[in-house]
């Protein structure tokens, strides 16, 4: 391309780039920078900034608040990562077979997808309701007495994690779609002509050539585990007695309803930390995987 | 013969295919395997020997379709149930509602829960402050990700990959950090139940920029270069010859950024207190504030605050699908 004379060029630069990197700067850049150096004060937004240095990390990582919340994200992963990947796998195994209406299943199946947090939670909210909700209800038919959910701590987070593999299990099977797709038919043909059972077939093709997809799904599931927040809100608000209190809610609460900017702060930066160390471990695991398998 | 050559065509690749090493000892072929594979067709006379090949893959067992039927169908039941739900309850009496056992068509049908939500909180507003948040910080948001993707493309500068690279570990920092100075940011600028407050903040992102980039980057120069030889500069060429070549790309980040926005919770429960500056998911949780357990209105709040986005994707069904799937992010 021929090269426009500098002035030119900064002058693209400026009108092109311009507006982005302002954008950028006031609006996450600027933040992020601030954050970290909040994380090291105590400020209530109206008096002086007190400089406290690491207090506020040593304050988190022994505030039993946020050892409940971490708590209750290894709960939610342990219950809502296997369920929704698991289930996508099989919906998105089932969609890939040459039938009929397969574009109106996975239509139907992402509905939930584009609702939002807040329309999702309350429906499900009057759903799991141990008095009057269809779940309890329809348990009830089978025999069984349905627990009190979201008003019980020990069955809270449960309906949380139902909830959420109800919303999320469209967009994971439509991802995985497209990983089952981008699989080479002849590597089918060529395994049928070898005598491979279904299973093998399955076993031998389709999940090693889907493990890209899954380390994806994984990776992005992971990372929104950490910072579930809408449906803990309009659910359960943390509770029963902090039983569903989750790393997000922390940061909400004790920014704007404590007022606490500083340790705020703080607890975001630990959870940064925490999605990081997570991504890095998944990652290194991948590799090993991808070298034993190979 | 032509049979002949066509498996063997088939089965010609298969030593040297990408299979090799895959496919466990047992199934990997013994020789008498694959031949006892090929042959047994064969015997009951060429011709229907390899069409019954071809079509024991297109047609599979009559048992595994309907299973797939019913398994599918009953996914679509648990996905449907809930809305259906929803509808029925925000068509009930306060009697109604609570009786058991449930009933599935209401009797009588009422359409007072919608009177009553239209006269608790300010729906229309919700919905022009919903469409007008979304549609703005999307539009700026294409706007702005298309012309840095192609600044970043197309022009050099000093310190262009530092900068990229500035962009890209932004993506690594949640959202979550950015709320209490953010918030902090918009109280010092007075900003705090404005509608630039709701739409700024989202109208940037390095994950668009980065999209586009990558776009333009695959897009050969030639077109381009043909309107630099006529005296155009970056400007002109981006506006009138780049943008139109990009809207694929544009329409996936636009699906994704529109989605992301409408749906949007948290950071406009920090940045509005004002009933009238509220979205439609905010106005759906402040009405749950007031009606916390009258569950025929909050479900008739429900499908209000449901239904524009399911029109949209009724509409715009595949559309939508395939951008929140290349975009891989919610």
């Amino acid at each position: 391309m021929s090269p426009a004379n500098t002035r030119q060029r900064y002058l693209a630069l400026a009108v092109l780039l311009g507006p982005s990197l302002a954008g950028m700067f006031v609006f996450l850049m600027l933040p992020v920078a601030s954050s970290f150096v909040l994380s090291f004060s105590s400020w209530d937004l109206i008096g002086e900034i007190q400089w406290i240095g690491l207090d506020n990390y040593w304050k988190a990582l022994a505030d039993p608040a946020v050892l409940g919340a971490l708590r209750n994200t290894v709960t939610f992963i342990a219950g809502y990562m296997p369920a929704t990947v698991g289930i996508a796998l099989g919906l998105a195994l089932l969609l890939n077979r040459r039938i009929r209406g397969r574009v109106v299943f996975r239509a139907i199946y992402f509905v939930p997808v584009v609702t939002s947090w807040v329309a999702v939670s309350l429906i499900w909210k009057w759903l799991l309701n141990p008095q009057y909700g269809l779940v309890n209800v329809a348990l009830g038919w089978l025999g069984f007495k349905g627990p009190g959910w979201l008003f019980d701590p020990q069955w809270a987070m449960t309906g949380v994690i139902l909830t959420s593999i109800w919303k999320d299990i469209g967009f994971v099977t439509v991802i995985y779609l497209a990983g089952l797709q981008d699989i080479p038919e002849h590597l089918y043909e060529a395994a049928s002509l070898d005598g491979a059972t279904p299973w093998q077939r399955f076993r031998h093709i389709t999940l090693p050539m889907l493990m890209p997809t899954t380390f994806f799904v994984t990776t992005i599931s992971l990372i929104s585990s950490f910072q579930v927040f809408d449906q803990v809100w309009v659910m359960t608000q943390g509770g029963p007695a902090g039983a569903t209190s989750v790393m997000v809610e922390l940061i909400y609460k004790n920014a704007f309803s404590y007022y606490q900017m500083g340790y705020a702060s703080a607890i975001s930066w630990v959870l940064f930390a925490l999605i990081f160390a997570v991504t890095i471990a998944q990652n290194l695991l991948q590799k090993r995987l991808d070298r034993s398998d190979g | 013969m032509a049979e002949r050559v066509l498996l063997a065509g088939r089965d010609g690749p298969l030593p040297s295919s990408p299979m090799k090493g895959e496919v466990p000892a047992g199934a990997s072929g013994t020789i008498e395997d694959r031949t006892s594979t090929l042959h047994l067709p064969l015997h009951g006379g060429g011709r229907e020997g390899a069409v019954s090949i071809s079509q024991r893959k297109k047609t599979p067992l009559r048992f595994a379709d309907l299973a797939t039927y019913i398994l599918l169908i009953l996914g679509a039941v648990i996905m449907l149930l809930p809305f259906a739900w929803m509808l029925s309850t925000s068509l009930k009496t306060r009697g109604a509602t609570f009786a058991t056992p449930p009933q599935w068509i209401p009797d009588p049908v009422t359409l007072d829960n919608y009177a009553t939500v239209f006269d608790s909180v300010p729906v229309g507003q919700f919905l022009v402050n919903s469409a007008f948040v979304s549609v703005t910080s999307t539009a700026l948001m294409v706007l702005f990700c298309a012309m840095s993707g192609y600044a970043f493309a197309r022009i050099e500068f000093r310190g262009r990959t530092l900068l990229f690279y500035a962009y890209l570990a932004t993506l690594m920092i949640p959202q979550q950090v950015t709320l209490t100075p953010l918030f902090i940011i918009m109280n010092w600028l007075g900003w705090t139940n404005t509608y630039q407050a709701l739409i700024l903040p989202s109208s940037f992102g390095a994950f668009g920029t980065f999209l586009l980039r990558q776009f333009f980057l695959r897009l050969p120069r030639e077109i381009e270069e043909a309107a630099f030889i006529d005296g155009a500069g970056y400007i002109r060429i981006f506006f009138t010859i780049a943008i139109h070549l990009a809207r694929p790309a544009l329409a996936t980040l636009a699906v994704f950024a529109f989605m992301a926005s409408w749906n949007s919770f948290l950071w406009p429960l920090i940045i509005t207190t004002d009933t009238s500056m509220m979205t439609l998911p905010l106005g759906l949780s402040a009405l749950q504030g007031r009606w916390s357990t009258v569950w025929n209105v909050l479900m008739a709040g429900t499908v209000i605050a449901t239904v524009p986005i399911l029109a949209v994707y009724v509409f715009a069904q595949r559309f939508i699908i395939k951008g929140m799937s290349h975009t891989g992010l919610k």
